[in-house]
């Protein structure tokens, strides 16, 4: 095993680069927070678009997140990959499909998040802030949105955890991420797949254990912090 | 050539390939389910168990394993547990559906953590005056377990088992990778041979739509008839 991480230790961390693109685990990494960083305002204004008063824009994007959350990821990197250049004339690479895939992926996902820490604030919230004469979209920006997000980073590491995973699924369209750097390097050595597969899901491990650890101080110090400081749910009784 | 060539979909060899992805993936959620929900009532047991070498073996399991992709797990499975066999295994293995039983183990084990957990929250969610008064009653830790505790926290816990099984249901994709021939391998192979990837496509995402959204009802029907009973 040590004899394999010295051989191929540079290759399963970026792949081919500097001589080919960029690949291993530096790009799963990669793609995962860009396509989490990308996702974030979209995700934003789908989860302000659930709670819309209007019918017109809570029911497609409704539909939008239900039809995404029924089928598997899978099926949205297909019709991104073998579907969308049919469209547009576009050959898009394998990296591009599923960072537009996994932006996707994460808005919606994202969006349910956004749509629950809105859900959960008293509605003396916003009636509160329509009646000191603020429009809505500022009731939103200034009162709502900042109490809604306040608590929304340990879900935002764990959004980076399910990405990191959902990465992986490049292997299938050949995106050189780690998953597939390993299986070349299991074709390379041809006689020590036990060894790669186990490196393979160490590395995955170390990973997502570290950020799920991570999300999970992230909750402690916030309920920590919002037990000394007066709740909010005890400030929105007095509010009403 | 048309844009949309639904005959494709109704009848001949295309419509059969798909046919018969859609039925495989159906067996492996079939066959990693029954695998996956006992497995995840052990895997529950063990996390609330009083003795701490039962929670932190049941705790590594669910941590080791639901922190790997379902693809790494499936690698594994296929290309490097065969090896650790011995040779008169391995052969049986080969010669009956490797794949299939690969993607079954894989499935299973990582549906079966994730079921694990749900039910553990359901265990959690009975107050521990149920068993305590079970115990007081006579009723042996075995006896309380299956008779007052379990029942009251699958009750709990079938909503988000059910939406688990949905995450099952598409994870049976992933599959794919290792050549088990399910559904997204045949819509692949479909468009492969034909160039016709709308059409092939189209069928896989009605065939996932519809099975996620028929459970995604029988919970909401299961939430409506048994209420959470809280105590």
């Amino acid at each position: 095993m040590i004899e394999l991480i010295q051989d191929y230790w540079l290759y399963f961390l970026v792949g081919q680069y500097p001589n080919g693109p960029l690949g291993g685990l530096t790009l799963t990494i990669l793609l995962s927070a860009a396509a989490l960083v990308l996702a974030m305002p979209l995700g934003l204004l789908l989860g302000v678009a659930r709670v819309s008063p209007f019918r017109a824009v809570r029911w497609p994007v409704a539909a939008l997140v239900q039809v995404v959350r029924a089928v598997p990821l899978l099926l949205v990197v297909f019709w991104a990959y073998f579907f969308l250049p049919a469209v547009t004339g576009v050959k898009t690479g394998q990296a591009t499909t599923m960072l537009m895939t996994l932006v996707l992926f994460d808005a919606v996902y994202l969006a349910e998040i956004v749509k629950a820490g809105i859900q959960s604030l008293p509605k003396g919230q916003l009636e509160g802030a329509r009646s000191l004469g603020l429009s809505y979209g500022q009731a939103l920006r200034l009162v709502i949105l900042p109490q809604a997000l306040r608590h929304v980073s340990p879900s935002l590491v764990s959004q980076l955890v399910a990405t990191i995973k959902a990465t992986s699924l490049g292997y299938i369209i050949g995106l050189s991420e780690v998953s597939f750097i390993a299986t070349q390097v299991n074709t390379l050595v041809f006689t020590k797949a036990v060894e790669v597969y186990i490196i393979l899901a160490a590395t995955y491990f170390i990973l997502c254990f570290g950020l799920s650890r991570l999300a999970f101080l992230l909750e402690r110090r916030l309920n920590r912090r919002s037990a000394s400081a007066p709740a909010l749910a005890s400030v929105a009784k007095v509010s009403l | 050539m048309t844009f949309f060539d639904a005959n494709l979909l109704r009848s001949g060899e295309y419509h059969d390939w798909l046919v018969q992805g859609f039925i495989l993936s159906l067996q492996l959620l079939g066959a990693s389910f029954v695998i996956a929900l006992p497995l995840g009532v052990a895997i529950a047991l063990m996390r609330t168990s009083p003795s701490a070498p039962l929670r932190a073996v049941g705790a590594s399991l669910v941590e080791g394993i639901r922190n790997v992709p379902l693809l790494a797990h499936l690698l594994f499975w296929y290309f490097a547990f065969p090896e650790l066999l011995p040779e008169a295994v391995k052969l049986a293995l080969y010669d009956s559906n490797p794949e299939y039983i690969c993607a079954t183990i894989a499935l299973s084990l990582y549906a079966g953590v994730h079921m694990a957990e749900d039910i553990r929250s359901g265990i959690r969610a009975v107050p521990a005056a149920q068993m305590e008064a079970a115990r007081s009653l006579g009723l042996g830790r075995i006896a309380a377990l299956r008779l007052v505790l379990l029942p009251q926290s699958i009750r709990i816990a079938v909503p988000p088992l059910l939406s688990q099984t949905v995450n099952l249901w598409k994870d049976t994709s992933v599959a794919t990778v290792i050549g088990a021939a399910e559904m997204m391998y045949q819509a692949a192979r479909v468009e492969t041979a034909t160039f016709r990837s709308v059409e092939a496509f189209t069928f896989a995402t009605l065939a996932y739509l519809t099975v996620s959204l028929a459970i995604s009802l029988a919970a909401q029907l299961y939430a409506r008839r048994f209420p959470v009973r809280t105590v």
